[in-house]
């Protein structure tokens, strides 16, 4: 039967399509091949989705080797919201990707772009479905070694410094991860993370637990770019290429911080987690700092995608916050937003792509009056951006409404301040590129602009991204209900 | 618990900080991933020391013997040098783009052209 073989097919796919870019050297098949890899991930995804909603849990014993000796994939509901906006974002990120690639990567290389790129597909999928602590190292290495690779792709070559930047950073981070792992081991002699979990329980309180605990959350930290470890991604996505950091923008982060919730909750538990060493409040100051810092250094760049980069960092630092709230309500609150802030991120850093195919610069000066010439492309980037500020109808709305619900429960006044204080301070970063581009008069050098039309599959997936956008403003039921039974799930387990 | 019965978990420790420390203070590219590689072998040694069993021997079905080292760990290094190797290879390559790019590898000159 295929669909009991689902989950290992959910990794292969990507894995086995990768080399065939290489095999065929030619950049119009490796397109191809991507979007139909992504989308027949994507469809593995929702059958996984329907499956775990009829069973509750699925185990996979790779290979046959059944848990604790083998590697086991496990699925479970938080498993598959993972799965649905990595596969989907693929989906929708490839099909306007091939224009975009062509203008701003050396043909040459572009078959080979494809192939990190679904190599960085497998690494994240991966990631994402393990239920082994060492396979989830291996997979987290494939993964940022090919986001290396594809950030070190562009032609602008500040790209290469900031790839090797990355690179640095990430393997220091990955190191401790893989300390952590070690240590874990020699606690309890299994890698299973369910099996793990038990053991823990059993287990007796000892240093070598919480060194590997600390190992874990810094490794994790520097990898989702939680402030302060964050140096690593404004180079990163501002030098880019613009698809690259859009995919990365919109996944990367937020798989990591699915596995800092995979290891708070379904690891350690958050009893042990939560009532050491005063871990929440410290994970609550780098929230708040990530937040107010992400915000205020988003202001003052000229840069586009540098402003969205440091935008992301507030971000993540909302979702941070929801964790380190240890409520059900945070919980779900975090969950909402990593699915929404991946579709607003990704539906912002679209229109930039756009706005880099189109007018070659991504400088905010430059775009002076340019919604006349593309409105569409400023529209739609209005739109994610109203979302990214939280006004009601969009879906930045629902997952700051959340999160304020969430602080008020939890008895934590000061955070609503903050959390309003950053939506005024996003007001101030979009509204800066709404009004260049509305009201300022068009520059009188246009000409030097090599004014390209919006290639029509990047304008429909930028399409359907603000159509989520505003959907799930909405009709929240989708996101919402699932987020707080997943959250009811892993509080109480 | 003296000293040298954990030795190695000191040797570990060491190295790791020597590691460490030539990441972050080095100024020349390459330099910086062989600090990444030393601070990466000091976790392989502290993954090997933790698989060896006192009085153990190498684990082979024999009936001489009923005590192992545990194998376990030595896959996952097997696995891990894999994964190092990678990441060093792919760390000199960008070098070398970044060398053809700006004529030089010392981080603070790299810097001050970027600005």
């Amino acid at each position: 039967m295929i669909s009991s073989q689902l989950p290992a097919l959910q990794v292969v796919l990507p894995l086995a399509a990768a080399p065939l870019c290489i095999l065929f050297h030619n950049r119009t098949f490796a397109w191809l091949l991507m979007v139909f890899v992504s989308l027949a991930s994507f469809g593995i995804s929702c059958a996984l989705f329907n499956q775990v909603l009829a069973e509750n849990a699925i185990t996979y014993a790779m290979g046959g080797w059944v848990a604790p000796w083998g590697i086991e994939y496990y699925i479970d509901k938080l498993t598959t919201y993972m799965l649905l906006i990595v596969n989907g974002i693929a989906v929708l990120v490839s099909l306007g990707a091939r224009e975009s690639v062509e203008n701003e990567i050396s043909s040459d290389r572009i078959y080979l772009f494809y192939t990190a790129f679904l190599l960085n597909l497998t690494g994240l999928l991966g990631v994402i479905i393990t239920g082994d602590a060492f396979n989830l190292f291996v997979f987290i290495e494939i993964a940022s070694l090919s986001s290396y690779a594809i950030i070190s792709l562009g032609k602008d070559k500040r790209c290469l410094y900031a790839a090797f930047r990355y690179l640095v950073y990430g393997t220091v981070g990955a190191s401790f991860i893989l300390i952590s792992v070690g240590l874990l081991y020699v606690v309890t002699g299994t890698l299973n993370i369910a099996d793990l979990s038990q053991q823990l329980v059993n287990a007796e309180n000892t240093a070598t637990i919480t060194t590997a605990f600390v190992f874990f959350v810094i490794g994790i930290a520097i990898k989702a770019a939680i402030f302060p470890m964050h140096l690593w991604l404004p180079d990163a996505y501002t030098y880019s290429p613009s698809i690259v950091s859009t995919f990365l923008a919109g996944t990367t982060t937020k798989v990591f911080i699915y596995v800092l919730i995979r290891f708070i909750y379904s690891l350690y538990g958050y009893e042990f987690s939560f009532f050491h060493e005063s871990f929440d409040n410290l994970l609550m100051i780098a929230a708040c700092g990530a937040i107010l810092y992400g915000s205020y250094r988003a202001i003052k760049q000229d840069s586009l995608k540098r402003l969205l980069a440091y935008s992301s960092i507030a971000q993540i630092g909302y979702m941070i916050l929801g964790i380190a709230l240890i409520t059900e309500l945070g919980l779900a609150a975090s969950l909402i937003h990593i699915f929404n802030h991946a579709f607003i991120k990704v539906g912002l850093f679209l229109a930039v792509t756009a706005i880099i195919y189109s007018y070659g610069t991504d400088s905010i000066e430059r775009l002076a009056g340019m919604a006349k010439t593309s409105p569409f492309t400023f529209v739609l980037f209005l739109i994610s951006g109203l979302s990214i500020i939280g006004v009601p109808l969009t879906s930045g709305f629902i997952s700051k409404w959340y999160l304020i619900k969430a602080s008020l429960e939890a008895g934590y006044w000061g955070l609503i301040v903050i959390i309003v204080f950053s939506s005024v301070l996003a007001i101030i970063y979009i509204g800066r590129v709404i009004e260049t581009a509305y009201f300022k008069p068009e520059a009188t050098n246009t000409a030097s602009f090599n004014n390209k039309k919006m290639p029509h599959l990047l304008f429909l997936s930028l399409f359907i991204f603000c159509f989520i956008n505003i959907y799930l403003g909405i009709e929240t039921s989708l996101n919402v209900d699932m987020a707080f039974q997943i959250a009811h799930e892993l509080i109480n387990k | 618990m003296d000293i040298l019965s954990s030795f190695n978990y000191w040797v570990v420790v060491i190295l790791m900080m020597i590691g460490f420390y030539i990441i972050i203070a080095n100024n020349n590219l390459i330099k910086k991933i062989i600090g990444i590689n030393i601070f990466q072998t000091s976790i392989f040694i502290m993954f090997i020391s933790m698989g060896k069993v006192i009085d153990g021997t190498a684990p082979i079905l024999t009936e001489s013997s009923t005590l192992y080292s545990s194998p376990l760990p030595h896959v996952l290094i097997l696995t891990a040098i894999v994964v190092g190797i990678s990441t060093t290879a792919l760390g000199l390559a960008i070098i070398i783009r970044i060398h053809t790019a700006f004529g030089t590898i010392e981080d603070d000159k790299i810097q001050q052209e970027i600005k």
